[in-house]
């Protein structure tokens, strides 16, 4: 036994990041007990949009029967980024209408509403396989697909995309178990009670962009979680994975942050880990592949963890996609009073929800409920340098902040904002009190408005050319036709003309001057450069309707 | 240390000025009490002031008082005035560092030059006599004397003169400027000079670089600034020691050096913040502060380095912020 375990030991990580805060973890009052069964709620309901990306189609109607495990929504696309939706539980879908959903803007969306009926009966189909090896990646991807997996940790990012062999080979597998927002403990829950089927999962997902090495990144303040990993290891005999314990400083969970610390290697600006032959996930997303894979089972439910100082108990739990807060809530005593405000996710990163009347989605991994503070008053900066201190993205968060509030975009970028991981270190130390992520968020929106409304304008711009480009070919076109007529007249009449040739250099010079136009165009330097992979997934599905659009202007 | 604990302007100003008290008692024992009075006529000015200023620019007046920082820039202007001054000398000063210096520019976090130099700057320029009226160390003045001074300008029956003179840094450069050596200037002067720099001055130094020390291990300055700054004095004072016979240790602990380095070029709002930034900033107020020291027309060269270097700032921050995380691979 003391030979397996030292054959999978749990190695220190070497590397360190830039800035990041030592924070109270308050951790151990949510991991006091197992991770508490589902319930089954007299409602669900289902956003069709909880992940990046085009929010998913129904397939279903109102009044439809469904079962438990059968998809509700999706897009015929499976290359597309989004992700299929499922019923949590079996029972009638009794509306399809925008409900509130948690995020940080009060948005509201389409929900598929489910009343259950108490049965929670399976769809029958269940594919369960044993030896995941035995696949093909693209069956494995293909079942990812079906099965609705997106990112856990919480920017909910299709995992399917993440799963496709492009170009560059991929050399390592990074998996994400730092959980270093304080109080979370869903993923450390997780890992104590299904390390085995987790390593499974790793395996899979090694096996199916066929690569050889695997870290994995654990904060050292859950000794717990990676000794099971560690035993899971050992009992399994598997020695391509590595277990690295990261120090425990906010945010090591930072996908670009992890990397550093178990690599030693930065991923460059503008650059993905995919650059660098690094994929990244979650642990629980991997956990939910290897039910996805291994027992057929699509995401339909997640461990969430729900504490705070002023809950009397805390804990985590498996929750049904869609159920209401208010009936998670409810089992841990919560009663609702003004003294306290529900977050969903950390403290750091979370965002506040006026009332626990919004679904549990696929990224909720915490529901905080704190005592309010009363907001202190925002003093001017005084230039301190704290935030750039502990900023993770080596930034200079008091000049982004300065150059935002005086609106002057162009600089926001020279000072690299799109970096911001919106980590809300800068806010924490910030001895004036300036909320400065709000200003960061404000920024970013504010320029990809800019960048919208000027590609709308340069799409109007480019057809109202386009338009004039066809006027003069169709006036050039009739007054060919209208030579070649008289030609053969002329021909007929024995006498020959040089028109025609004056009529091609014309259509020739019009479809020069466009050309240039165009040019010019391309070699304007755009500020698209930095921007996320979704951010580019996006543009380029405008991108792309647009270019369908002018083709078929085209065409007629 | 880390920061666990939430920050606040108000424990920045108040950790500043739980610094400097080791400084000012030293300054007390070598000198007597009128450190102490500029520093409550200065205090009583600023807060004065700036309720005055925030109540006519129509701002809240409870947490921009709590913040400390008037108080912080009257403090350090009374440190930097001399230690016989008459009230309306630091009246005007410290209003003048509070409403021009401050207040006009925006207040708190807007001001481009730091208040209390400014404050000083003008004092200087306008009234030489009695921004060089020193008391010389160890006087016999008492508290009542020292405040009778301050607010008649008089010390009655006791000859003015017989207590004060110029101060180290003053006589020396006057001396040299004369063709004297160092060496002579010392044995021709023995009141003035101590172990191995300015009599009296030398333990205040020492005594705010303990201070110092200790707001960096409260986290509460930065390395950069102190460290630069104190060590292009110590080069500069090095490459000119073979011409001007001046140790780096008279300059290191001369004056209101080790003031400077902690306390005054530390200044956030009106330093550097980027970290090469700083390392820049404050090599070039010690480059400064050395050259109008040694030959210029004023007894020391902090205000004027200070002041000098808070207009390059801007330009500073432009060419110096750090590589975004991923920006230099």
């Amino acid at each position: 036994m003391s030979n397996k375990l030292n054959s999978a030991a749990v190695k220190k990580a070497q590397w360190k990041f830039h800035g990041g805060l030592k924070l109270a973890g308050h951790k151990t009052q949510s991991m006091q007990s197992s991770i508490a069964n589902t319930i089954v709620p007299e409602i669900l309901t289902v956003p069709l949009q909880q992940h990046i990306g085009r929010p998913a189609k129904p397939v279903v109607n109102v009044g439809d029967k469904v079962l438990k495990g059968q998809c509700i929504a999706t897009l015929k696309d499976p290359a597309s980024v989004t992700a299929t939706i499922h019923a949590p539980s079996s029972g009638e879908v009794i509306a399809i209408e925008a409900h509130a959903i948690p995020s940080m803007d009060k948005q509201t969306a389409n929900c598929i509403i489910i009343k259950t009926d108490g049965e929670d009966r399976w769809l029958q189909s269940l594919k369960s396989v044993d030896d995941p090896t035995s696949l093909s990646s693209d069956t494995l991807k293909q079942i990812i697909v079906e099965a609705g997996i997106v990112g856990l940790g919480g920017a909910g990012f299709p995992t399917h995309l993440k799963l496709t062999v492009e170009n560059k080979p991929l050399d390592t597998l990074i998996i994400n178990a730092a959980e270093c927002e304080p109080y979370i403990t869903c993923d450390a829950m997780l890992i104590k009670e299904q390390a085995d089927k987790i390593i499974k999962g790793v395996q899979i997902i090694l096996h199916a962009l066929n690569i050889k090495q695997c870290l994995i990144g654990i904060e050292d303040d859950k000794p717990q979680a990676s000794k099971a990993l560690q035993q899971a290891l050992s009992t399994a005999g598997i020695k391509t994975i590595q277990i690295v314990q990261v120090p425990t400083r906010y945010p090591a969970g930072g996908e670009k942050q992890l990397i550093q610390v178990l690599t030693g290697k930065e991923v460059p600006l503008n650059k993905l880990p995919r650059d660098m032959g690094m994929v990244c996930h979650n642990i629980a997303t991997v956990y939910a592949i290897a039910e996805a894979i291994m027992e057929g089972k699509p995401l339909i439910e997640r461990v969430v963890t729900i504490t705070g100082s002023s809950l009397q108990q805390a804990g985590n739990m498996r929750v049904l996609i869609g159920t209401s807060m208010h009936d998670v809530l409810d089992k841990y005593g919560y009663k609702e009073n003004n003294d306290q405000t529900i977050i969903m996710g950390g403290p750091m990163m979370g965002f506040h929800l006026d009332s626990a009347d919004y679904p549990i989605i696929k990224t909720t991994n915490c529901i905080l409920i704190q005592k309010k503070t009363k907001p202190k008053t925002a003093l001017p900066c005084i230039r301190c340098g704290e935030c750039a201190r502990v900023c993770p993205a080596n930034l200079l968060p008091q000049q982004l902040y300065w150059y935002t509030r005086a609106k002057d975009l162009d600089r926001v970028q020279d000072y690299q904002i799109f970096s911001c991981i919106e980590c809300g270190c800068c806010d924490y130390v910030c001895p004036s009190h300036i909320p400065l992520v709000q200003f960061y968020r404000y920024a970013k929106t504010e320029i990809w408005t800019q960048e919208a409304d000027k590609k709308k304008s340069d799409h109007a711009r480019e057809r109202h050319e386009y338009r004039q480009f066809r006027l003069e070919r169709k006036k050039a076109e009739d007054a060919e036709r209208k030579a070649k007529k008289k030609a053969l007249l002329n021909k007929k009449q024995g006498i020959k003309t040089t028109e025609q040739d004056t009529k091609k250099a014309a259509i020739e010079a019009a479809l020069n001057r466009v050309k240039a136009r165009q040019s010019v165009q391309a070699a304007i330097a755009k500020n698209t450069d930095e921007l996320t992979e979704e951010q580019q997934k996006k543009i380029d599905e405008i991108e792309q309707r647009r270019k369908n659009k002018l083709n078929t202007d085209k065409d007629n | 240390m880390d920061n666990t604990a939430p920050n606040s302007v108000t424990r920045i100003m108040l950790n500043v000025l739980y610094a400097l008290v080791p400084g000012i008692i030293a300054y007390v024992i070598f000198f007597g009490w009128g450190v102490v009075i500029n520093i409550i006529i200065a205090v009583i000015t600023a807060i004065v002031t700036e309720v005055l200023m925030l109540q006519l620019r129509k701002r809240p007046i409870k947490p921009f008082i709590m913040d400390g920082s008037a108080v912080v820039t009257a403090v350090l202007l009374a440190l930097a005035l001399p230690n016989l001054a008459p009230w309306w000398l630091i009246f005007i000063g410290v209003s003048f560092a509070i409403i021009i210096g401050k207040h006009l520019y925006g207040g708190l976090g807007y001001n481009p030059f730091n208040p209390a130099m400014i404050g000083y700057a003008l004092l200087l320029i306008s009234f030489p006599l009695q921004m060089t009226v020193w008391l010389q160390p160890d006087n016999t003045l008492s508290f009542m004397q020292s405040l009778n001074y301050a607010l008649f300008s008089t010390l009655n029956n006791i000859d003015i003169d017989a207590m004060t003179m110029a101060t180290t840094l003053d006589t020396v450069k006057t001396q040299s400027g004369l063709g004297e050596s160092f060496a002579a200037i010392q044995t021709s002067a023995p009141a003035i000079f101590g172990q191995f720099a300015g009599k009296g001055w030398e333990w205040i130094n020492l005594a705010f670089l303990f201070g110092g020390l200790w707001l960096l291990y409260r986290r509460v300055i930065s390395w950069q600034i102190p460290v630069a700054f104190l060590g292009s004095i110590f080069i500069m004072a090095l490459l000119f020691y073979p011409s001007t016979g001046t140790t780096p240790l008279y300059h290191l602990f001369g004056g209101a050096t080790m003031l400077c380095a902690f306390f005054i070029a530390t200044d956030p709002v009106t330093a550097s913040p980027t970290p090469n930034g700083r390392l820049i900033y404050a090599a070039g107020i010690g480059i400064f502060a050395y050259v109008i020291r040694m030959w210029g027309g004023y007894p020391d060269g902090i205000a004027f380095g200070v002041l000098l270097m808070n207009m390059a700032a801007p330009t500073i921050d432009y060419y110096t912020r750090p590589k975004a995380f991923g920006e230099n691979v």
